[in-house]
């Protein structure tokens, strides 16, 4: 790899990467794959958005209040969008303890990596599980994807598609992360001598939350 | 915050990966955290209108540049690869754009149809 151009910054920098006869991204190939694997997956759920946008305009019937729907009754006391509140806040949190396990990794103290991502991954399974309480109570309630008891039918089959298929990232992300924790663990990546794998991993984590705070903004608040 | 980073990047790159002091992390960890309240605020007081719109909006941007930018790094990343990653999704909001026109349309022609 030739690192001469890699000097020069600005536009200047991006004809010297892109033109030179030469790999263009001078970072490790599983981070380009990564960040080209999110940006596939940000067109997959802007589709979603796009589509639950496009049944919310267009229906006549009134949508039902994500305000009202998702409140949560603690003690008596009527608390809008709580649950999805704590959500938020699990996925940042989670968000938080991968970019000090990213940080630790290059550290090279397996450890403390480990541990903050085990700790990442509970955190995923806890939103998941809160996720499920969350599907549990609508369907309860009589929500379905092709109708409900609150106002427009499509309210249903936006939630359950968009909502479903972001759990299902976090699902998966739970895994992954356990998988390369385990690796760290067991000083795989001593081994190999880099530990660029956990950024790799955190740069997915880091998509599921930055996903969350479209849905959250668009499905929940709006 | 670009002549900040310049030195950073340089060396982030040389060295083949990111390596930040964790006060950076820790500071945008509290950010985003008082960034959701705020969100959440704006449901919890039930603010209507155009200023909801807004401060949901401004707050959703914060959050994701702030996650972009530090957690996934790309701040320190080289400009090449900011281009390749960041401009390609600009082209969802000509669909945005498109499926708000005839989302409007269709529901023209359905109160023409259905709602007499």
């Amino acid at each position: 790899m030739n690192q001469d151009s890699s000097a020069v910054e600005g536009l200047g920098g991006v004809v010297e990467d892109l033109a030179s006869d030469r790999q263009a991204f001078p970072v490790p190939w599983g981070k380009v794959m990564m960040w080209i694997f999110l940006l596939s997956d940000t067109f997959i759920f802007s589709c979603f958005l796009t589509g639950y946008m496009h049944v919310r305009i267009s229906t006549t019937a009134q949508w039902p209040n994500p305000s009202e729907v998702f409140a949560l009754t603690v003690g008596g006391a009527h608390i809008p969008l709580l649950l999805i509140a704590v959500m938020t806040m699990i996925l940042i949190t989670s968000s938080g303890t991968m970019a000090m396990a990213v940080n630790f990794g290059y550290q090279r103290d397996r450890r403390k990596t480990a541990l903050l991502m085990l700790a990442t991954a509970a955190l995923g399974v806890s939103f998941v599980g809160m996720q499920a309480f969350e599907w549990t109570k609508l369907i309860g309630e009589g929500v379905r994807p092709w109708g409900n008891p609150m106002g427009a039918a499509q309210f249903g089959s936006a939630f359950f598609m968009i909502t479903g298929f972001h759990g299902l990232h976090v699902s998966a992300g739970v895994i992954y992360l356990c998988v390369v924790a385990y690796r760290v663990w067991n000083g795989f990546y001593d081994r190999k001598g880099t530990y660029e794998t956990v950024e790799v991993a955190g740069l997915y984590w880091h998509f599921v939350d930055l996903v969350w705070v479209f849905i959250f903004a668009f499905f929940y608040l709006w | 915050m670009q002549t900040n980073t310049t030195p950073a990047s340089t060396s982030a790159t040389a060295a083949g990966h990111q390596q930040h002091p964790v006060r950076v992390y820790l500071y945008i960890w509290a950010l985003l955290f008082v960034l959701s309240a705020f969100s959440y605020m704006v449901d919890y007081f039930q603010l209507q209108g155009a200023l909801r719109w807004t401060l949901i909006i401004v707050f959703m941007l914060l959050k994701a540049g702030f996650i972009v930018a530090i957690f996934m790094h790309m701040a320190w990343e080289r400009l090449a690869l900011k281009f390749a990653i960041l401009v390609p999704p600009l082209c969802l909001l000509v669909l945005i754009g498109l499926m708000a026109i005839e989302g409007s349309h269709t529901f023209v022609t359905r109160l023409a149809a259905f709602v007499r």
